[in-house]
């Protein structure tokens, strides 16, 4: 310290309430600086673990996966039995054909809601009639339909497609029941999506005389498809997750559905078992974990692949925007 | 600068964000107890330069720094950050007092450098805010939230919060800039009251501003590379009645700018 | 001209109706499920429902308690696990981590959620369970609510650390400048001014984490233990309850919904109803804080 502080020093022990000697600030500074030392080392701790666990969970199915996964376990269909004898072929088919058929149901669905939500009701929007009144109620749909839990459709596609409407347990059942839960996904990305196109693409349409549907076909949509693309993958990776609702709706028969082209109709009220539901008989009515932890394999397998194409998806679309920009 | 101790001084000092030069060898000396401003035209790095003072832009990525700024002699990249910014206060363009009452504004810098004492902290809270002409409007009203405050209320609480830790220097960028006329003139009067105890360096795009309260003034200058010069320090009065740059005379002037 | 205008006018419709499907779904969901519960909740009672401890349906009696209990244990225990670890990993990322390092944990808290509940079952049952068995409590098998709390802690983090990012990083800058330029460390500043700033949307994250915790079913059926018995302490050690084994209101329906009929199949989608309102009343909660965050 210099003179220059010594006497500010001296003036204010005089007129100040508190001043830290030199000493005193250096020892609580310390302090603090240890403090910090030893808390963000837990935050590292944190972020590391979450990513250990992850290694984890997938390394461990792979490695115990690898062990069972072959040619023929993935090419023979399952046999049942107590030991879970078979493979797991039925399984990736009833899989793909369950995930066609939900986004057959609900991309269309979901596209057109979001595409009213952002490009027609954005019209309402300040206006205090019926109309303003049904947007809210209908993003207040949307909204809860988000965070109604898995098992809650389950038993809603169980008691309407089911029993109700006499399907069975059958893919027509599941898709339905599975559609209802990634509707709001992809509503969602889709307005997320619509957002990100510029006005002056839509101006510039309605300018030279086009409805607002061409102008929504032509122009908008195709601006808007990287991340309306997205949503859609996001809801293949939902659907090929979700257990719990084709648990209650699609049954569990192992055997080979039929042809969605040759045989619709059978195809439609045939019953199923998805990868997830197959994982999930194996571990728990089965003795075979080896089998089950073969079929997690192919589950995360699948998972990490659809992330990498969401990921690659929303990496084209930002740079898409930024070469707009 | 006669008669006046040097307070802070900077030494050649360039500063890039990345590939970008934002200020090129600055060199200048700050006077104790004194007001300095920094006035110049928009995007010449004159808040760039102050936030030099307690090292704000350690905060930006991709910023780094060449040449030396001096505190008392101290080079304060060798300072620990938190130390430095203890001693050095700032205020900021738009008031930003945090989401908490008065009180716990006023009490924030003294509670993080570790003094817990009740009566201790009452005290300081008092005289922070009779410091920043706010103790009058607030006395009864401590618990009340910052953010409730008026626009200039809420720039004197800022300044009774910089206070509250006792630093040395207290920087000010553009402190006036979103406050009507008349919250502007208080904080002009406290600014030329506050000298007393501290050094102070304030950034401001108002020539009037800067003719009005500070002692010494320096003028910024950048041209279409953006990096910006310092053209010119002296006292304000030969500043604003008879500069030595051609580039000076004509920003006091007002032929651009 | 005359049809490009009624096409457009039609389609309009059209998207209309298709924007209208959530709502009508939410109707049907609500009617559907009250409707087959009301039988249960009109020869059982909503009250004795609620507070009955045995559920055995062979001898028609259902009382969901146990199962309350449980859901409600097993999200107490997640949320004990889950929060400290969520928030450091928000804080962390948000906060301290360097790009290339945050390059690498975000996306792994994405994959994380991502990962089907049936192999966070799997590898609780084979991982998890017999490493909980090793503790030295008689009765205590493995499976139950510890084991279930932990898988459910992995599973709501990417939930939690998500939303509190977001809210950590929608804090002002100037809170942050402010603090720093008054001579705070960057972990006072955090403490002191970004997480009371954030802490509405922390908690709304929080509050959906625990909608998750209830929703899950198929990792609770396969950790859990499934015991319809209201559970009880192993020992006098009350911390022992999480040793014992349990079952989840979604555990319960999944469970015995594929055979279920009558009264029984009746008050599967009672406790449906019941779980619903409760995740509603969850969820709702939630939404305000985030919108009182917004305003």
């Amino acid at each position: 310290m210099n003179e220059e502080s010594e006497e500010t020093m001296v003036n204010t022990t005089q007129d100040v309430a508190w001043q830290q000697t030199q000493s005193e600030a250096e020892a609580h500074l310390a302090k603090r600086r240890l403090t910090e030392k030893i808390a963000f080392g837990v935050l590292w701790a944190a972020g590391a673990v979450a990513v250990l666990v992850l290694i984890a969970v997938v390394g461990y199915v792979l490695l115990e996966g690898a062990q069972v996964i072959d040619w023929a376990f993935l090419t023979t269909r399952p046999k049942g039995g107590l030991s879970g004898e078979g493979g797991m072929s039925t399984t990736i088919v009833a899989t793909i054909y369950l995930v066609g058929l939900t986004i057959l149901i609900a991309a269309p669905l979901g596209v057109g809601a979001g595409i009213y939500l952002v490009e027609y009701a954005g019209e309402m929007q300040g206006t205090s009639g019926w109309q303003a009144h049904l947007i809210s109620v209908i993003r207040f749909g949307v909204e809860t339909l988000a965070g109604v839990p898995s098992i809650i459709f389950g038993l809603f596609g169980y008691a309407l497609f089911v029993t109700t409407m006499k399907f069975g347990f059958s893919m027509i059942a599941a898709a339905l029941s599975g559609a209802c839960l990634v509707l709001p996904v992809i509503i969602r990305t889709t307005e997320e999506a619509l957002l990100t196109v510029p006005r002056p693409y839509r101006e510039g349409s309605l300018a030279l005389g086009a409805t607002q549907w061409q102008t929504n076909w032509r122009v908008v949509l195709p601006a808007a498809m990287p991340g309306i693309i997205t949503g859609v993958v996001l809801s293949v990776g939902r659907i090929v997750s979700e257990t719990a609702v084709f648990y209650v709706t699609l049954g569990g028969s192992y055997y080979m559905p039929p042809s969605p082209i040759l045989h619709f109709r059978d195809f439609l009220t045939s019953g199923g078992r998805t990868m997830a539901l197959h994982l999930y008989y194996l571990a728990n009515d089965t003795a075979a974990f080896d089998k089950a932890m073969g079929t997690g394999a192919v589950l995360v397998v699948s998972i990490i692949l659809i992330n990498l194409a969401i990921n690659y998806l929303s990496h084209r679309l930002n740079q898409s925007m930024r070469g707009e920009a | 600068m006669t008669g006046s101790e040097i307070k802070l001084e900077t030494q050649n000092f360039d500063l890039y964000y990345g590939n970008f030069q934002a200020l090129d060898d600055i060199s200048l000396q700050i006077p104790a107890n004194q007001v300095t401003a920094i006035i110049g035209p928009s995007g010449c790095g004159k808040s760039t330069f102050l936030r030099a003072f307690n090292r704000m832009n350690d905060l930006i990525p991709g910023v780094h720094t060449d040449g030396e700024i001096s505190m008392e002699g101290e080079n304060i990249f060798n300072m620990d950050v938190v130390a430095l910014r203890r001693r050095v206060g700032m205020v900021f363009q738009r008031p930003n007092p945090f989401p908490k009452s008065i009180y716990d504004n006023v009490t924030y810098g003294p509670r993080v450098n570790g003094l817990r004492d009740r009566d201790k902290l009452d005290e300081i809270a008092e005289r922070s805010l009779r410091g920043a002409a706010l103790w009058d409007e607030v006395k009864d009203d401590l618990g009340k939230s910052g953010l409730a405050l008026s626009g200039g209320q809420q720039q004197r609480l800022c300044i009774a919060r910089a206070l509250a830790v006792e630093p040395d220097v207290i920087l000010m960028d553009e402190p006036a800039s979103a406050l009507d006329p008349i919250a502007t003139l208080r904080i002009e009067e406290l600014i030329r009251e506050l000298k007393e105890d501290y050094t102070i360096v304030i950034v401001t795009h108002n020539m009037q501003q800067a003719g009005r309260v500070s002692d010494y003034t320096a003028f910024f200058y950048t041209d279409e590379s953006r990096t910006g010069i310092l053209v010119e320090f002296d006292n304000t009065k030969k500043i604003f009645t008879n500069p030595s740059d051609q580039r000076t005379e004509d920003y006091i002037t007002g032929r651009f700018g | 001209m005359k049809l490009t205008y009624l096409v457009d006018r039609s389609i309009k419709y059209i998207l209309l109706v298709c924007a209208l499907l959530s709502v009508f779904i939410l109707f049907l969901i609500a009617v559907f499920t009250l409707r087959e519960g009301l039988e249960a909740f009109q020869t059982i009672g909503v009250g004795q429902m609620l507070s009955g401890t045995v559920w055995r349906p062979g001898q028609d009696q259902y009382g969901i308690l146990a199962m309350i209990l449980g859901s409600v244990l097993v999200t107490i225990g997640a949320i004990a696990i889950g929060v400290p670890f969520a928030l450091g990993c928000a804080i962390f990322l948000a906060e301290v981590a360097p790009d290339n390092v945050r390059a690498i944990v975000r996306p792994a808290v994405e994959l994380l959620a991502g990962i089907p509940s049936v192999v966070y079952g799997l590898v609780g049952m084979v991982v998890l369970v017999p490493m909980v068995r090793q503790i030295p409590v008689p009765g205590n098998s493995g499976y139950g609510l510890l084991s279930a709390s932990i898988v459910l802690a992995v599973m709501i983090l990417p939930t939690i650390t998500n939303i509190a990012e977001d809210a950590i990083r929608a804090v002002p800058q100037s809170y942050r400048e402010g603090a720093f330029a008054l001579g705070s460390t960057h972990w006072q500043t955090i403490t002191g001014v970004i997480l009371p700033a954030a802490r509405s949307g922390i908690i709304a994250g929080i509050i959906l984490g625990v909608g998750r915790a209830l929703g899950e079913t198929m990792a609770m059926i396969m950790v859990i233990g499934n015991s319809v018995v209201l559970p009880k302490p192993l020992n006098d050690n009350p911390i022992t309850i999480f040793l014992r084994q349990a079952r989840t209101l979604t555990g319960n329906i999944a469970v015995e919904i594929g055979y279920a009929t009558g009264v029984h199949e009746s008050a599967l989608f009672a406790t449906g109803v019941i779980l619903f309102m409760l995740i509603m009343l969850v969820n709702i909660a939630a939404r305000m804080l985030m919108k009182e965050r917004h305003a």
